[in-house]
C-alpha cells in the first residue's frame, strides 16, 4: 500500500484543486461565447454534455503532448520518436519531419522481441508469403490453418496446460469470455485493481460483481464467506458458480499476485480461479512460463489461465489455457471465436518462433540469456532507483517500475525533462490511476544493455532533482574503486 | 341491583364534582383559571408521553456465527464451470494448408474456397506481401504499446489520413481488431438512459456495444422501413425531453447475417425528420458498394457527411486486420480519449496498417475490380436460382449470397444440422468450401441459419459455375427428402 505524505496530498489536492477552478472559470467564458454564435446542432443533444468531457477539455489537454508521442521505427531498446509541434496550445499536434533517437523505457518489450530478429524475421516473412497477412474468414469458416493449430499446441505446452485456444486480440479475449463461462445469478470476485478488459468482460456477462482489496488474501477470504453466507442478492438462492479474477503482475503497481494464498482460499472455498498474466507470461519464472512458475504454483490449480503476446513475444494477439474440454467448450461457443477474423498468420509465426527461442529449441541459449538478463536488469534499476531516494513500487523480479510523482505538475515536467535529455517515459495520471497517485512507469527490456541502464539512471536522477520528486532520503553512493577496500555507509 | 349500581355512579359523580370544586382547581395562575379538566389533559399528556418513548419491539438481529458460516461454506456446492460436452461441440473446422484466396488446400486437396470474404482477391496480392515484408524489416511484428504510450507508429497516422482521404471525411482512427471497433464505439457515445433503435439482425458486436452502454434498446423489423419509421414516431411521441437525450439508429450496410443491404436513403430521410443520430457498421460494402468502392454512401448517393459514425472491420475485403471508425473531427477526437478498446489496448500491427494502406492504393488505381466482383455476383445469382431445396435470401448485389432452406426443419438445431451435412458434403465430394452460419450461445439474433457463399472479384466464371453445378448436385442427394415437389 502506497502511503502519501501529509504535506505532498495537501499540495495535490490544491494543485487539483487550482486546476479545476481556473477550466471551470474558463467554461463559463465559452459559454459566454458560444451563446453569441448559433450552433447547427438544432434538435440534437450534444454528444458529451457539461462535465462529462471536463477532465479532458481542462486537464488532460493541457499536457496533450506527454501522451501518444508517435515513433517511426521499432519500438526497440532504443528508438526515433517524432517531433511534434502545436499551434494552438495543445489542442492539435501536429508531426514534423524531425526525428529524436531516444532510450525506451515505455514499450512493453521485456524479452526484446519487438524490432526484427534473427530467428523470428525470416520464418516470419516466409509464412506471410505462404499464408498471407490475413485469412478474412473467421476461425470456425475458413480461417483456421495449419499455423493457428500448430500455435495452439504450441502455446499449450509452454504454459503447462492440456489446450489452449488463442484470439487475435488480447483485449477481446477477457471481454468475449467471461460471459460465456458465467452468467446471471453467478459471482465475479475481482481484484480492485484489475484491467479495464476484465471490468468490461465482467460487465457484459450479467452476474454480480464484488471486489476484494488490492492482493490482500485475508480480505479475499472475509468476501467469500460473507457472499456464500448470503447468496444472491434479495432472492438468497444459493450463488451458480464463483469467479476470483486475479493478475499475474500489475501493469500500474508492478507488484506480483499472491498467488499461493490465493489458490489456498479458492480450493477451500471451491471458487474457480481465472489468471490473466498480460505481463508476467515470458518476462518472469525460471524459463519464463510466468507467475506460476516464480511463486511455485501447480497450473493444475488454476482453472483459467489467460494471457497476451503483446509484451513478452513481440507480436499481437491473446490466448485461453486451460482443461481440454473448457477450451473444446469455449470453441464452440465464444464469440470472439465464431465471429471475429482469426489471428494474422505471420503474428501467429512470431509466437511460435519466440516461444521457441525461450525454450531454447532454436539450438541457441539467446532464450535463457534474455531471461536472466532481464532479471538481472530490473533488480539492479529498482536498486539503484530507490538507492537515489526514489518512491519506487513494485516487487523484486518485476520487470515495471512505477516511480510516484503525486502532483499534477510534476507529471509534464518530469516527462518533459527527460525526452529533451532524450530519454523516452511513461507517465501515468488519473484515471489510469486514482486522482492523488500520479506516476512515472518504467519497463525494462532484455534488450536495454548495462550501458542505457546507466545513462538512464543519470537523467532520471537529474531530472529527479529538477523536479522534486526524490521523497525518500537518497543512501549515500559507495566509491567503487578497484584495489581499494569499500566502507559501507548504512 | 340498579339501585346499587346508580348509587354507586352518584356517589363518584359527587366525588368527582368536589374535587374539581376544590379550591385548588378553582385557582388562578398567571392571570389563566385553571379549570378541573386541566388535570385530567395533563394526566392523559402524561400517558402519551410515557407510550411514545417505549422503544418499539423490534426481533433481535441475529448475524450469523463463525461456525454457521463455515457450515454454509461446506454445503455449497458450485455448478460445474462448463456443461457437459456434447456431440455437436467436437466438430472442427476444416483446416487450411495455404492461403486463403480463392483456391485453397484443405486436407492435400485443392478447393474452390467461398469461406474467405475476400471480396477483391488481395489475398496473395503481390503488392501486398511487398508492403508488409519491408514494414515487417523495419518495425518488427508488434507494436508493444497502447497508443497512448509509445504505440502510435507513423505508419498507424498514415494509415487513419488515407482512410479519412478515401471515404472523404475529416479523421479517423484505427482499432486493433475488426470486433473490438463496434463494441468500444458504441459505449463511449451511447451512455445511460440513451436510447438506441437497432435492426434486430445486428451481429454479436453492436449487441455486445449495447448491452455494455446500458443504454435503452429498441429493436425494429429486419431491413424493414416502415417498421422503422414506426418505432421512431412512438419513441419521439414519448419523450418530450429530448435535449438532454441522445438518440441513435444503428444499422449494418451488408448484413452479415443476411445478405441484406440497408436503404440509406430512406434512413437518412428518418433521421433528419426525427432527429436521430447514425451508426453504420460498413464491414462488408467498404471495397464493394459504389462504383469506386467507397462504401454504401455511394451507392445510395448520399453524401457522407450526413452518416455521423461510420465503423468498419478491414478483416474482409481489405484483407488485413483491425477496423477504423470515421466521421467528423469532434467524433473521432472524443473517441481517443474515451473508448476502451482503443485505450486499454496495444495498437495495430505496424505491418498490418501498412496493408491497408496498401489495399486501398491499389484499390483506388483500379476501380475495375469492383465492377468484377458485381459481374460474379450475378453469375452466381443466375447459376444458384435453381437450386432445389435452398432458396436465395440477400440482395442481389451483396457479396455474402446467402442461401436458406425452403422447408426448415422445425428447430435451429435441425437446421443447422441439415445444412453442416451439406457443406461437408459439398467439401469432401465436390471441392466446393461453402459455410453454414454460426450462432454463439450470447447471439440474440432471430433471423434463420443459411450457407453463405463469400463472392471475391477473383473468382473466375469457371469457379462460380462449378459451384453453382456442385451445390446443385449435392443439394439433390442431401435434401431429396426436403424439396418441395
Amino acid at each position: 500500500m502506497i502511503t502519501i505524505p501529509y504535506l505532498t496530498a495537501l499540495t495535490t489536492y490544491f494543485s487539483y484543486g487550482l486546476l479545476f477552478a481556473f477550466g471551470q472559470f474558463r467554461d463559463f467564458f465559452r459559454k459566454i461565447f458560444d451563446w453569441w454564435q448559433a450552433s447547427n446542432l438544432q434538435g440534437y443533444a450534444p454528444i458529451c454534455l457539461g462535465l462529462e468531457d471536463f477532465y479532458i477539455r481542462r486537464l488532460y489537454l493541457r499536457i496533450q503532448d506527454c501522451f501518444g508521442r508517435p515513433i517511426a521505427s521499432a519500438p526497440d531498446a532504443w528508438f526515433d520518436v517524432v517531433e511534434r509541434y502545436s499551434n494552438d496550445c495543445n489542442k492539435t499536434l501536429k508531426r514534423t519531419e524531425k526525428k529524436s533517437r531516444c532510450l525506451n523505457l515505455g514499450s512493453y518489450n521485456y524479452l526484446g522481441f519487438a524490432a526484427a530478429d534473427e530467428y523470428c524475421t525470416p520464418r516470419v516473412i516466409d509464412s506471410l508469403n505462404k499464408f498471407s497477412a490475413s485469412t478474412c474468414s473467421t476461425r470456425v469458416e475458413g480461417g483456421t490453418t495449419a499455423l493457428h493449430e500448430e500455435l495452439e499446441e504450441c502455446v499449450a505446452n509452454f504454459v503447462g496446460k492440456p489446450a489452449a485456444v488463442v484470439f487475435g486480440m488480447g483485449y477481446v479475449t477477457n471481454s468475449a469470455i467471461l460471459p460465456v463461462i458465467i452468467g446471471k445469478g453467478g459471482l465475479i470476485i475481482s481484484d480492485s485493481l484489475n484491467h479495464n478488459s476484465i471490468v468490461n468482460g465482467a460487465r457484459g456477462s450479467g452476474a454480480t460483481i464484488r471486489v476484494f482489496q488490492h492482493n490482500t488474501p485475508p480480505h479475499l477470504e472475509k468476501v467469500l464467506r460473507e457472499q456464500i453466507a448470503e447468496g444472491q442478492p434479495r432472492t438468497h438462492r444459493p450463488w451458480k458458480k464463483i469467479i476470483v479474477v486475479v493478475e499475474g503482475i500489475y501493469s500500474m503497481e508492478g507488484e506480483l499476485c499472491k498467488l499461493p494464498e490465493i489458490v489456498a482460499i479458492c480450493k477451500k472455498y471451491k471458487a474457480y480461479i481465472y489468471l490473466d498474466e498480460a505481463h508476467s507470461i515470458g518476462a518472469v519464472g525460471k524459463t519464463g512460463r510466468g507467475v506460476c512458475e516464480l511463486l511455485g504454483v501447480d497450473t493444475g490449480d488454476v482453472d483459467i489461465m489467460m494471457g497476451t503476446f503483446t509484451k513478452s513475444f513481440g507480436s499481437c494477439g491473446g490466448y485461453i489455457a486451460g482443461s481440454k474440454e473448457l477450451i473444446q467448450y469455449l470453441k464452440y461457443t465464444c464469440p470472439a471465436h465464431l465471429y471475429a477474423t482469426s489471428i494474422s498468420p505471420p503474428a501467429a509465426q512470431q509466437i511460435i518462433s519466440s516461444i521457441k527461442v525461450i525454450l531454447g529449441d532454436d539450438g541457441s541459449s539467446r532464450g535463457a540469456q534474455k531471461l536472466a538478463r532481464i532479471r538481472e536488469n530490473s533488480n539492479f534499476f529498482r536498486s539503484e532507483l530507490q538507492k537515489m531516494g526514489f518512491e519506487v513500487l513494485g516487487d523484486n523480479d518485476s520487470p515495471v517500475m512505477p516511480i510516484m510523482l503525486y502532483n499534477p505538475a510534476k507529471i509534464p515536467a518530469f516527462s518533459r525533462e527527460c525526452l529533451k535529455q532524450n530519454v523516452a517515459v511513461v507517465t501515468v495520471a488519473f484515471p489510469a490511476t486514482p486522482l492523488l497517485l500520479a506516476r512515472a512507469r518504467i519497463c525494462i527490456s532484455a534488450s536495454h544493455t548495462k550501458e542505457d541502464l546507466l545513462k538512464a539512471l543519470e537523467v532520471i536522477s537529474q531530472v529527479g532533482d529538477l523536479v522534486g520528486i526524490k521523497y525518500f532520503p537518497a543512501e549515500p553512493k559507495k566509491q567503487l574503486q578497484p584495489g581499494k577496500e569499500t566502507i559501507k555507509l548504512e | 341491583m340498579e339501585a346499587a349500581a346508580l348509587n354507586f355512579v352518584n356517589a363518584t359523580l359527587n366525588w368527582v364534582t368536589l374535587a374539581l370544586d376544590a379550591p385548588s382547581a378553582r385557582a388562578v395562575v398567571f392571570g389563566v383559571h385553571i379549570g378541573g379538566h386541566l388535570f385530567v389533559e395533563v394526566l392523559l399528556l402524561v400517558v402519551i408521553f410515557f407510550l411514545l418513548s417505549q422503544k418499539s419491539y423490534k426481533p433481535p438481529k441475529r448475524p450469523l456465527t463463525k461456525k454457521e458460516i463455515d457450515e454454509l461454506c461446506d454445503e455449497w456446492v458450485p455448478e460445474s464451470l462448463i456443461p457437459p460436452i456434447t456431440e455437436e461441440m467436437q466438430s472442427e473446422p476444416p483446416v487450411l494448408e495455404s492461403a486463403a484466396g480463392p483456391h485453397a488446400i484443405v486436407n492435400g486437396k485443392e478447393v474452390v474456397n467461398f469461406a474467405s470474404a475476400n471480396y477483391l482477391g488481395f489475398v496473395g496480392h503481390e503488392k501486398l506481401l511487398d508492403s508488409c515484408t519491408f514494414a515487417l524489416e523495419k518495425y518488427g511484428v508488434g507494436s508493444c504499446g497502447p497508443r497512448g504510450f509509445y504505440g502510435t507508429i507513423d505508419v498507424h497516422l498514415d494509415c487513419e489520413a488515407r482512410i479519412a482521404n478515401f471515404l472523404g471525411t475529416t479523421d479517423s482512427i484505427l482499432y486493433s481488431y475488426g470486433l473490438s471497433t463496434m463494441f468500444s464505439a458504441i459505449p463511449c457515445f451511447c451512455k445511460k438512459g440513451d436510447i438506441i433503435v437497432v435492426d434486430e439482425g445486428v451481429h454479436w458486436g453492436i449487441q455486445n456495444g449495447m448491452y455494455l452502454s446500458r443504454s435503452t434498446i429498441v429493436y425494429f423489423k429486419h431491413n424493414d422501413m416502415e417498421s422503422l419509421e414506426k418505432t421512431l414516431e412512438k419513441i419521439t411521441s414519448k419523450n418530450q425531453r429530448a435535449k438532454k437525450l441522445r438518440r441513435y439508429i444503428v444499422v449494418e450496410a451488408v448484413y452479415q447475417n443476411s445478405g441484406q443491404i440497408a436503404p440509406l436513403d430512406k434512413i437518412i430521410k428518418l433521421k433528419e425528420k426525427y432527429r436521430f443520430r447514425v451508426l453504420l457498421d460498413e464491414s462488408n460494402s467498404i471495397g464493394v458498394l459504389g462504383y469506386s468502392g467507397r462504401g454504401l454512401a455511394e451507392y445510395c448517393r448520399v453524401p457522407i457527411e450526413k452518416i455521423d459514425i461510420v465503423t468498419a472491420s478491414m478483416g474482409h475485403a481489405l484483407a488485413t486486420e483491425g477496423g477504423f471508425c470515421t466521421g467528423s473531427a469532434r467524433v473521432i477526437d472524443h473517441q481517443r480519449l474515451s473508448s476502451s478498446g482503443y485505450v486499454f489496448s496495444a495498437s495495430l500491427p505496424p505491418y498490418l496498417a501498412s496493408a491497408a494502406i496498401t489495399a486501398i492504393d491499389v484499390l483506388e488505381k483500379n476501380p475495375d475490380l469492383t465492377s468484377k466482383l458485381k459481374e460474379n455476383i450475378a453469375i452466381l445469382w443466375k447459376g444458384l436460382s435453381d437450386v432445389q431445396g435452398l432458396s436465395l435470401a440477400s440482395h442481389p448485389e451483396s457479396p455474402i449470397v446467402f442461401l436458406r432452406l425452403e422447408k426448415s426443419m422445425g428447430s435451429m438445431k435441425g437446421d443447422l444440422q441439415l445444412l453442416e451435412d451439406l457443406a461437408n458434403h459439398a467439401l469432401k465430394e465436390e471441392s466446393v468450401f461453402v459455410v453454414v452460419s454460426k450462432r454463439s450461445t450470447l447471439d440474440k439474433c432471430p433471423l434463420p441459419v443459411g450457407i453463405k457463399m463469400f463472392v471475391s472479384a477473383a473468382h473466375s466464371e469457371s469457379d462460380l459455375l462449378k459451384a453453382c453445378s456442385s451445390l446443385k448436385k449435392v443439394t439433390s442427394v442431401v435434401l431429396k427428402d426436403h424439396i418441395r415437389p
